[in-house]
């Protein structure tokens, strides 16, 4: 934030800087639908979860394997990863000044991100179409 | 400029050293502060103490607090008084800004008892039993003890355009504006833009260098809203970025701090909520 006094460029030109990235609001608006989304999927997560505490394998596995079940999951595991990441977008962006650091650890948490959404769908469908 | 940070620098930038991996939350070696001088009152009828930060670019010490101890019997009421009279008859050497004194030109912004606000609009009394701490506007330059440097806030004042833009001929009189609509402007047009809120924004802290902060954004809104102006969509394209606006996390430290009493926190989810509504 200080001016540096060897700087001969207006203050003007540094607070233009690039000028508008023309993005921004599609971020802000996903992560608030995918907020509310999670609310409701979240719920019927725990209580899924909650109504197979003691149930035994083959039971729990037969629950998932519900198309219904199957299908909320599949979209509970992708919300959460795609909110998850849009998340941790912002906190890299507000803390990590460092820029080589900073756009390694925001293409690393989309990489990861879509690993996680991938391997989650991937079991659930296993599951679901008995594979 | 060879200004010292304030509060939680997160970089030096005259050594431009940036190693960790997140911000930086202790200030760098030459801006810690010392233990100053101490002015006793005597004879003081009513006395109060006032710690102020002192910093002076020219003597190469580290910044330090000093300690005044002014007789409240022979002084006005608010703190800005306080700092004139310690100024007048104590300590010639301290330095700030100040103009109007009756909180419109924005001059005297300052950290008082831990609270962005303008000293001339600040009473004394109202800060609470001990010591009355001041300090510049928190995590700007400082150019000399309560004096922060404000270049970069005032060009991001003049990068939004802050003037009505029009594409119709300009008519024979005034631009009409309906009561409704000048309504409107209400709880913006009172902005004096002395910084209290954009230097209390933790996110204009980090990235103050590409976030334009609550007082700008709320002056920008001011001309969004404004039924006169003609260039909404151009204003609203030029604030479309995860830096100049998304910035904002909703911390509302800015409403908090304002001493005008106004919501820059409102305006700017307004400035969001239209970002939407012509997308969604």
């Amino acid at each position: 934030m200080s001016t540096n006094a060897k700087d001969l460029r207006h203050p003007l030109k540094r607070a233009r800087g690039f000028g508008s990235a023309q993005s921004g609001v599609g971020h802000w608006w996903t992560q608030r639908v995918s907020a509310a989304a999670l609310v409701l999927l979240s719920l019927w997560f725990v209580f899924t979860v909650l109504s197979l505490l003691h149930a035994d394998y083959s039971t729990a596995k037969a629950a998932v394997a519900k198309p219904w079940n199957a299908l909320l999951l599949i979209l509970f595991v992708v919300t959460m990863f795609w909110h998850a990441v849009l998340g941790l977008q912002v906190v890299i962006e507000d803390y990590v000044h460092t820029r080589w650091k900073e756009v390694v650890l925001l293409v690393a948490i989309k990489f990861l991100a879509v690993l996680g959404a991938l391997a989650g769908v991937l079991a659930v469908l296993r599951i679901a179409l008995g594979v | 400029m060879n200004g010292r940070f304030l509060t939680f620098a997160f970089k030096d930038e005259r050594t431009n050293t940036v190693e960790a991996i997140v911000a930086e939350f202790t200030l760098p070696k030459n801006s810690k502060i010392q233990p100053g001088k101490h002015f006793p009152a005597k004879d003081a009828k009513k006395p109060r103490t006032f710690r102020i930060y002192r910093w002076n670019p020219d003597d190469g010490q580290n910044p330090r607090i000093d300690t005044y101890e002014v007789d409240m019997a022979a002084c006005g009421p608010m703190v800005l008084d306080a700092l004139l009279k310690i100024k007048n008859e104590i300590d010639p050497t301290l330095t700030l800004r100040r103009s109007c004194r009756e909180g419109i030109c924005g001059s005297c912004a300052m950290n008082i008892d831990g609270t962005n606000t303008l000293a001339c609009i600040c009473a004394v009394d109202s800060v609470a039993k001990g010591d009355v701490k001041i300090y510049p506007l928190p995590h700007m330059p400082v150019v000399k003890d309560l004096v922060p440097d404000l270049t970069h806030f005032y060009a991001q004042f003049a990068s939004i355009k802050p003037w009505m833009r029009t594409q119709s001929a300009a008519p024979d009189r005034e631009r009409l504006q309906s009561p409704e609509d000048r309504k409107k402007l209400d709880g913006l047009y009172e902005c004096i833009l002395c910084a209290c809120c954009s230097t209390s924004c933790p996110s204009y802290w980090w990235n103050g260098d590409r976030y334009l902060g609550p007082a700008i954004l709320l002056q920008a809104y001011r001309w969004i809203v404004d039924s006169r102006d003609e260039d909404t969509g151009a204003r609203l394209d030029d604030l479309e970025d995860p830096f100049k606006l998304y910035r904002c996390h909703t911390i509302m430290n800015c409403a908090r701090t304002c001493p005008k009493g106004l919501n820059p926190a409102k305006a700017i989810a307004e400035i969001k909520k239209l970002m939407v509504e012509r997308r969604v």
